[in-house]
């Protein structure tokens, strides 16, 4: 069949069809590759990086990059892993995450990251940063602190109009995802859940809601991130 | 085997990493059989009395105090140790990182809800007193750090493997639900 497309991950060989990105076909043929910003559903930014692959040898972001017939990915090279890593110890250091006051902890996803990528201190200095936890939403806390921009937020979480909740705002090192004020106050209990739940970190946090779950039933208490789809 | 030296401190933190220390409970007793304390609040020791092995950091550096015991330990240890959270990223102590000491003193000694006494507005200014740092600093930001253990506090498998492992050169294997940053 012209559409079916052979690959190979790591030395296994995968039969994958056209059209599918790298991480889907790694995904449908229980191989895990860690992702952050892209979401299921919505189409791949490709900003996060940590998806990286070598693809015949070149970086390549596994998330929005479609397979091609013959391709020959490495996900689990050490230089990957160090990169990938690194990429963690980077949003670790660029932010205030401090795990244990932290709502989201044992849900989160970059804190289960370095958990999976074996993280015990980042390699940079911590910044401290200071920047403003927006608490004015009825629903929602946005912990600007722990916020890694990936955009998740901004893709999924929409009125029934298709209206954003949520917006990029300033630029550069200022650059911040913020709820928009007026329709905060507005929103539903529902999305504002929603929202909490689609953010991969703790920077939407919904009100009444945290530390509900008891440490040893999260999500990654037991189980590293990715074990659901290697199994 | 000569036993190995053993020595810890509390710096900015809050006992919870000793606590969960204390928790390898009966392993106590195989513990004494590889190694001796020396300075540590387990055993009151205040000065060191020879050289140690095996240095234990709880807490980061929050004031001049601080940085001085453990700089005393750096020089005194040939391992040193970040055991938990506040010892490898200032932890909870760090919060204060966004807010000038000024604020911090004005609200802990000045405005507070629960300051009753303080009618002279006096904000604690003794030279015996250790001085703040402007901000809360990790352990390996002051001095070299050679291994560090996450958690809050730290489970006690993972404190009482990573000693083992030290002492006897024994590699580690860990279970997943041993290293958590909570
Ligand atoms: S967002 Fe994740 S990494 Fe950050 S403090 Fe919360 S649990 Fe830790
Ligand atoms: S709030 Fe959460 S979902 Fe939105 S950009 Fe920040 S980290 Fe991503
Ligand atoms: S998941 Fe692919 S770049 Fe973020």
């Amino acid at each position: 069949m012209a559409d079916t497309i052979k690959i190979k991950i790591d030395g296994k060989e995968i039969i994958t069809a056209k059209g599918k990105t790298i991480l889907e076909a790694a995904t449908d043929n229980g191989v895990y590759i860690p992702t952050l910003c892209h979401f299921p559903g919505v189409p791949p930014k490709g900003s996060c990086r940590i998806c990286t692959v070598k693809v015949n040898n070149r970086f390549m972001t596994s998330c929005s990059t479609p397979v091609a017939d013959g391709m020959t990915i490495d996900n689990n090279h050490d230089e990957i892993k160090d990169y990938r890593k690194s990429i963690v110890e980077l949003l670790f250091i660029s932010g205030n995450h401090f795990c244990p006051a932290c709502e989201k902890s044992g849900n989160c996803e970059l804190q289960a990251l370095a958990y999976r990528l074996g993280m015990l201190v980042p390699r940079f200095p911590y910044s401290f940063p200071n920047k403003e936890v927006d608490a004015s939403s009825p629903k929602i806390i946005k912990e600007q602190n722990r916020c890694i921009l990936c955009k998740r937020c901004i893709k999924t979480i929409k009125d029934k109009e298709g209206k954003r909740y949520f917006a990029f705002n300033r630029r550069g090192n200022h650059l911040e995802v913020v709820l928009d004020k007026q329709m905060g106050q507005a929103i539903s209990d529902k999305l504002a859940q929603q929202a909490m739940e689609n953010c991969p970190v703790g920077s939407i946090i919904y009100k009444g809601k945290g530390f509900s779950e008891p440490i040893g039933s999260r999500k990654f208490d037991k189980k590293p991130i990715g074990s659901s789809i290697e199994e | 085997m000569e036993k190995k030296v053993i020595a810890t401190t509390s710096l900015a933190g809050c006992f919870g990493c000793h606590m969960s220390f204390l928790d390898i409970d009966e392993r106590l007793l195989d513990l004494i059989e590889l190694v001796e304390f020396n300075k540590s609040p387990i055993d009151d020791i205040k000065r060191f009395t020879k050289p140690v092995d095996i240095g234990i950091i709880e807490g980061g550096c929050a004031n001049s105090e601080n940085v001085e015991v453990l700089r005393y330990f750096r020089e005194n240890c040939k391992i040193l140790v970040s055991l938990g959270e506040c010892a490898i990223m200032g932890g909870l102590p760090a919060m204060r990182n966004g807010i000038s000491i000024d604020e911090c003193l004005a609200e802990a000694y000045l405005n507070g809800p629960t300051v009753q006494l303080n009618k002279e507005k006096i904000l604690p200014n003794d030279e015996e007193i250790p001085m703040l740092l402007d901000r809360v600093v990790p352990c390996h930001e002051v001095v070299k750090i050679d291994y560090f253990l996450p958690g809050c506090a730290p489970r006690a498998d993972l404190i009482w493997d990573a000693l083992v492992a030290i002492v006897t050169g024994k590699e580690m294997d860990l279970p997943y639900e041993v290293i958590k940053f909570d």
